[in-house]
């Protein structure tokens, strides 16, 4: 199992405000791991680090060895790395077909000229692609929407589309932020078994998470930051235990009570 | 303001203990949600009558769109060849005395109704398709038309040559302009194109090359095409214009849908919703927005080559900001990012003033007031495109600030 994303070093300011300092973080190929922590503690800003959105100050990012810093989002996406959001963002007027065909085509190559002649490969890119897509949603459940607008569906079934698109683009790392956020329990354990899927077609997933029964049940490793700082790292029994993860999370105890 | 008033006014009696404190705060503030809930129920309430109103109004496109796609292949082709035999026979005498009683049909066939359909063609590209508010597509047409103008009168090039060119100009003009352009977003990029729509006609009216404000005259006309009376392009019959432009329609329709149905015309709409969103499945959307910019330029510039061809003389009053507005507005009302809709919006843009032409001044007045009531009741157009939101509604990316790129976390 080798290294597939490596952060070091990281630092992370917005003005003044310093949203990640100093990270170290590596996800090991093939494995899932989460990333937790209370509101505002820049989980949401490792994603957009590593998706290229935001450029980190000072730092590097790698993807088995190869430097994400300063390239632009749909370079990273091409490199292999996908995403989901924590407030949806699908295309909403398009259908769900369509959403996850979006997805698809950042491995296809046709340009203007072939879509215009409708030359062979590009027949072939949409035929594929749509299969693809067809498949994915399968995967996910939502097959039988796959003609509805994508923001015609019910806020499950959304988080759903938001993964099958985002695997469209052929990841090799996923990253999943807060996918089980607004679901009632059963979606919930029927999302893990889905992750756990994924996981076993070869992707890796990262994951941010609030759900502790879920970041405890399907994480291999998990970290945890607080103001932007890594606290602690490990296997999920021994992170639930640390006591530096229970003060950031409930307050330190006083000497008063 | 009236709640916060009303709190302060009404302070507790008696010496206040915590928990009196505590329980008077939280009726104040249950008053101010129910305030709050019931001004939401009101604006739910209107607009809800506002949907119901639009029901009042028939939706064709959506049984009409699925009948159509359930004809087979061979009858949908058939239906296409249809509407081109209509156009075909659309220049006849009887047609021109129902349409257009009051002037001459044949020369409003070519100029407005069929530039005005090319040009919104081209335009759905940028605006429909890729969500960009362009409102200075006038520029296109006006190095099309000065493209034609000075290639034709001093190297004496002809025109089935000068087409192309103008077309790889316009395209390559788009290129220029939407590379420093496309970095924006929303209403700032909509000033610069703005700018760039005025630059081109005040270049043309100062410079000398150009002819100043006389403009270029003595533009020849196509070479005829054999014998035929439609195909022979001299100073009387407006026919063989309107051919000339129905056939250069029909390509460009061609190409505007073969685009929208691939991974081009995908990565379009997905700019359109979301940009960010886009970029981060993958979607080079700097170069997508470019190609759009160019390939819109490029058919405005075919327009152009047409209309001056035609005219014979051109001046920079032919290409005024109201064109662009005009050409905008029949992109909306018809339906943007709807082929068949804008089709139908720039013809009913370029007829409607004509055929009531009768009623002298009032009929721009009356004009304005139908595109008003259009907004209010049918903002999506007249047939509205599936992948429906416009750039007007929304923007591109215009409700996400910059700085709210991705989420921000206000809830990690």
């Amino acid at each position: 199992m080798g290294r597939l994303l490596e952060l070091a070093g990281v630092t992370v300011r917005f003005g003044g405000v310093v949203a990640v300092s100093d990270l170290d973080l590596h996800v090991d190929e093939g494995e899932i791991f989460s990333l937790i922590g209370p509101n505002g503690a820049g989980k949401t800003t490792v994603f957009n680090i590593v998706t290229g959105v935001y450029e980190a100050a000072q730092g590097s990012v790698t993807l088995s060895g190869r430097s994400l810093r300063g390239r632009r989002p749909h370079q990273v996406t091409r490199l292999g790395v996908a995403r989901t959001f924590q407030n949806l963002r699908l295309f909403g007027n398009m259908s769900a077909l369509e959403n996850v065909m979006v997805g698809a085509d950042a491995r296809h190559r046709t340009g203007i000229p072939g879509a215009i002649l409708g030359l062979p490969t590009h027949r072939a890119e949409e035929t594929s692609g749509r299969e693809t897509a067809r498949e994915l949603l399968a995967l996910v459940g939502i097959a039988e929407l796959a003609e509805d607008a994508a923001s015609n569906l019910s806020y499950g079934d959304q988080r759903r589309l938001e993964i099958a698109r985002a695997l469209a683009t052929e990841p090799r790392l996923l990253l999943l932020d807060e996918p089980t956020a607004g679901m009632n329990p059963p979606e919930k354990s029927a999302l893990q078994g889905l992750v756990r899927s994924i996981r076993d077609r070869g992707v890796t997933v990262l994951l941010i998470e609030h759900d502790m029964s879920v970041v405890m049940t399907i994480s291999d490793r998990v970290a945890v930051l607080d103001f932007g700082r890594k606290i602690a790292e490990g296997q999920p029994a021994d992170v639930r235990t640390d006591p530096a993860v229970i003060t950031a999370y409930l307050g330190a105890p006083t000497d008063a009570a | 303001m009236r709640v916060l008033k009303r709190s302060a006014a009404s302070p507790p009696e008696g010496p206040a203990g915590p928990d009196q404190a505590g329980t008077d705060r939280e009726g104040r503030l249950e008053r101010a949600r129910s305030r709050v809930g019931s001004v939401k129920g009101r604006l739910a309430r209107r607009r809800a009558a506002a949907v119901a109103w639009r029901a009042r109004l028939p939706d064709l496109t959506g049984p009409v769109a699925r009948a159509w796609h359930r004809l087979p292949r061979w009858s949908q082709w058939l239906v296409r060849l249809g509407i081109i035999v209509l156009a075909v026979l659309a220049p006849a005498d009887w047609v021109g005395q129902i349409m257009a009683p009051a002037s001459d049909w044949k020369t409003l066939l070519f100029y407005p109704i069929g530039i005005f359909v090319l040009l919104a063609v081209g335009l759905n590209v940028v605006v429909g398709q890729a969500g960009i508010l362009d409102l200075g597509y006038v520029a296109f047409f006006a190095i099309g038309g000065y493209t034609m103008a000075l290639l034709g009168v001093n190297v004496g090039l002809d025109f089935w040559i000068i087409l192309p060119t103008a077309v790889a100009l316009c395209a390559v003009s788009g290129l220029v302009l939407g590379t420093p352009a496309l970095r924006l977003r929303g209403d700032y990029l909509a000033i610069v194109t703005l700018g760039f729509g005025e630059i081109i006609r005040i270049s043309a009216t100062n410079a000398s090359w150009t002819g100043g404000p006389r403009g270029i005259a003595g533009i020849p006309h196509p070479p005829d095409i054999g014998n035929l009376n439609a195909f022979t392009y001299g100073v009387l019959d407006p026919t063989p214009y309107y051919y000339l432009v129905l056939a250069l329609i029909v390509v460009v329709i061609f190409v505007a849908r073969r685009l929208e149905r691939s991974r081009v015309g995908r990565a379009w709409a997905a700019i359109r919703e979301d940009e960010d969103a886009a970029a981060l499945m993958g979607v080079p959307t700097f170069r997508f927005k470019l190609w759009a910019f160019a390939i819109g330029g490029s058919i405005g510039g075919g327009a152009g080559v047409m209309f001056s061809a035609k005219n014979i003389a051109i001046t920079p009053d032919n290409f005024p900001l109201l064109l662009s507005i005009l050409v905008l507005s029949a992109v909306v009302l018809g339906g943007s990012g709807n082929l068949p809709g804008v089709i139908l919006g720039a013809f009913l843009v370029a007829w409607l003033p004509e055929r009531f032409r009768g009623l002298a001044d009032y009929r721009v007045l009356i004009f304005g007031a139908a595109l008003v009531i259009m907004m209010i009741f049918r903002p999506e157009g007249l047939l509205p495109s599936r992948r429906r939101r416009s750039s007007l509604r929304t923007g591109t990316g215009a409700g996400a600030a910059p700085t709210a790129v991705v989420e921000q976390e206000e809830k990690t």
